[in-house]
């Protein structure tokens, strides 16, 4: 066993922190390598500054089944630019020189965890300073094989509950779950419909009823205005298509990064946040 | 070769062949997988269900399909015996109805009344379209943009079938990028939407369910050759693209240790090209689409572009039983390239009158090679899985004609 224990990992520390604070976290999701290695790091080392207080990165995949064309997009691009495992886990480990305490989730597809070895993949993230996972095609009935590896190592295994999640399916899939639970707030695909905010309240008091874990919600989420009612109910706010949204717009003809793309992702991400912040108050 | 009591009782209650298949799907989707698997037992279970099918079977699609002896194609090559069998001639021209049939009456039962389907070259599209028209259903086929452009005479067909056609433009716009959107699109409409997935591969019950329905290929073809020969084949050789006619002909056969099963995939433009459709030859195992099978991928598991003339066999998987039959040596799995299948086609259309499907043109390919060194008394069942009439203008391009 790793000395690190989840209870008292990243990921807690900084639930239990904004309980404090009472307020929701903003989580904010980008793909790695987009569009190059040195332009993703940069605005990843900005994001804990800009007010992102827990940091999902995206594992590029060509066939990301569960995402709509922003993402897509975001994964071809940086494939094109030579994404991978070892450089996600390069741009974590030069961010955690940086930054100690933001919790930092790796997100995407198994078939490239698999390629690399599961163990060998948990043990690598564990070193690199990830906290936790979302393997967004590994459900309860298959997760084990990449459980087994991410427990000794210290590392979350964030599940994905939706709005298909009811009744005896709930209990089964919390079963896995450690950090926090994702409520995906809509049945469909990354960066394409909103929920309404009475469903998302209702499922976000449904889930609380089950678990003891901190909730997030995402899907659909794209401006401050809707982080901050979402942040009125759950315990984290997702955004991703809008942020690589504002990356893509800031990209030049050729697909390269333009000077404002830093200052135009933060810059959103500084809204979001404002939101996030000053949604209870 | 690894010795079991029988190699017909996968998969598991999980949906495994081995470490093969498996449900690597979102969790909005694992509700939907769990009901049609549940649906699908009760189905099996129903009399009335069976009773159904076959009424469908024999009336509407023409079964069963003849297994005919090809005594020109077997003199010219001098050696074993070629039967074929026919599934170029069900209704809609492939053995995909078979398969269309089961899952539409068990997508009624399940009170679903929007159907989605993805299609390579056109066939399993032209059967989802052609039974939704028969049961009035609203049918929506994702296709990749290059294989519309292939393919043009399919894509006609699905719209005169009242069929909506979705032009998938993501990856190499063919079969594999057709299957996300279509993925994509089911769990965007998880109520209403039934996926009706067109090969023995995807998440667990597909592969099974699928393999179940062409099983028909393969119980027919063993009357036919008993009623013929008085006894079982000496070999069985079939395409493989996803791998449902394959599986729908061997199946029936793999506990009959003395049949030799034969799977030919496609080699494109050579294994070492690195441009071909070859999963098991040219793959590793890896995890897409909802099961852990062989994949075309790189180093870090990205998966690659597949490459065949043959739109149907452009896929860079295959289904996972083929994989675990693959890996315990009960089925050999060999590759043609487009060249052969292409002369292939040309062979037993001059000296058969029978227009193949280029994907079958793979397996009569294999057969061909095989043949000859044969003896006479080598009882083969060569499975024609469709006809070539979709073809014709890819055949007149690779021969730098135009129709």
């Amino acid at each position: 066993m790793s000395a690190r224990n989840l209870q008292t990992g990243r990921i807690a520390r900084r639930f239990n922190a904004l309980k404090a604070e009472g307020r929701a976290g903003l989580v904010t999701f980008l793909t790695a390598c987009d569009p190059d290695y040195d332009t993703s790091l940069d605005v990843l080392k900005g994001l804990p500054a800009a007010g992102a207080d827990l940091i999902e990165l995206g594992m590029p995949f060509t066939d990301p089944m569960a995402d709509g064309p922003a993402i897509q997009l975001a994964s071809q691009r940086a494939l094109a630019a030579g994404g991978s495992i070892e450089r996600c886990l390069s741009a974590v480990r030069s961010f955690r020189e940086q930054e100690s305490e933001t919790p930092l989730i790796l997100m995407g597809y198994y078939n490239p965890i698999y390629a690399y070895g599961p163990e060998r993949f948990c043990k690598d993230a564990a070193e690199a300073g990830v906290d936790g996972l979302i393997i967004v095609d590994l459900p309860p009935e298959e997760a084990e094989e990449l459980l087994a590896h991410a427990r000794p190592a210290g590392i979350d295994f964030i599940v994905l509950t939706t709005p298909t999640t009811v009744g005896e399916r709930l209990p089964v899939v919390l079963g896995n779950a450690s950090g926090f639970v994702y409520y995906v707030s809509i049945a469909g695909i990354t960066g394409t419909a909103s929920a309404q905010m009475s469903a998302i309240e209702e499922a976000v008091a449904r889930l609380k009823a089950a678990t003891a874990l901190p909730v997030a919600v995402g899907f659909g989420i794209r401006t401050p205005e809707q982080a901050a009612d979402v942040a009125r109910h759950a315990d984290g706010v997702v955004v991703g298509s809008a942020l690589v949204q504002a990356l893509a717009e800031s990209l030049d003809g050729e697909g390269r990064a333009t000077e404002g793309l830093k200052d135009n992702v933060l810059g959103l991400v500084r809204a979001l946040a404002n939101g996030v912040r000053t949604a209870r108050g | 070769m690894q010795s079991l009591n029988t190699y017909r009782a996968g998969p598991d209650e999980r949906g495994h062949f081995g470490i093969f298949g498996g449900r690597f799907v979102a969790e909005t989707l694992m509700p939907l997988i769990l009901e049609v698997e549940k649906a699908y037992k009760a189905a099996k279970a129903d009399p009335s269900f069976q009773q159904e099918l076959d009424y469908y079977l024999s009336d509407y699609v023409g079964r069963p399909s003849p297994l005919y002896y090809a005594r020109r194609l077997t003199e010219s090559l001098g050696g074993a015996k070629i039967y074929l069998k026919r599934e170029d001639l069900n209704h809609t021209g492939a053995h995909k109805i078979n398969n269309c049939v089961g899952q539409i009456l068990l997508a009624r039962r399940m009170g679903k009344k929007r159907i989605i389907a993805e299609t390579g070259a056109g066939q399993h599209g032209v059967a989802t379209a052609t039974v939704c028209a028969l049961f009035g259903l609203e049918c929506v086929i994702y296709m990749g943009a290059t294989d519309i452009e292939r393919q043009a005479p399919n894509v006609y067909r699905m719209k005169m079938l009242g069929a909506t056609v979705k032009p998938v433009t993501s990856g190499a716009g063919t079969l594999k990028d057709a299957m996300n959107d279509a993925l994509r699109d089911w769990v965007t409409n998880v109520d209403t939407t039934y996926y009706l997935i067109g090969t023995v591969a995807g998440p667990h019950p597909y592969p099974a369910m699928v393999r179940d329905f062409q099983c028909v290929i393969g119980e027919e073809t063993r009357q036919q050759i008993m009623k013929a020969e008085g006894r079982l084949p000496d070999s069985l050789v079939a395409c493989i693209g996803g791998g449902s006619n394959a599986m729908g002909l061997f199946h029936p056969f793999l506990d009959d240790a003395a049949v030799r099963i034969i799977g030919v995939e496609a080699a494109g433009h050579g294994l070492e090209s690195g441009q071909h459709a070859a999963s098991l030859t040219g793959g590793r195992p890896g995890v897409l689409h909802g099961n852990r099978t062989y994949l075309l991928q790189d180093q870090d598991g990205q998966i690659a572009e597949a490459h065949s003339i043959s739109a149907g066999l452009d896929y860079p998987g295959i289904g996972p039983e083929h994989s675990w039959l693959h890996d315990i040596k009960r089925v050999e799995y060999v590759s043609v390239t487009d060249t052969e299948a292409v002369e292939a086609f040309g062979m037993v259309t001059r000296l058969e009158g029978i227009i193949p499907a280029l994907e079958s043109s793979h397996a009569i390919a294999h057969a061909a090679k095989l043949a000859p060194s044969l003896p006479k008394d080598h009882l083969m069942v060569v499975n024609l899985s469709g006809r070539g009439d979709k073809d014709l203008a890819t055949i007149a391009k690779a021969q730098g004609e135009s129709l």
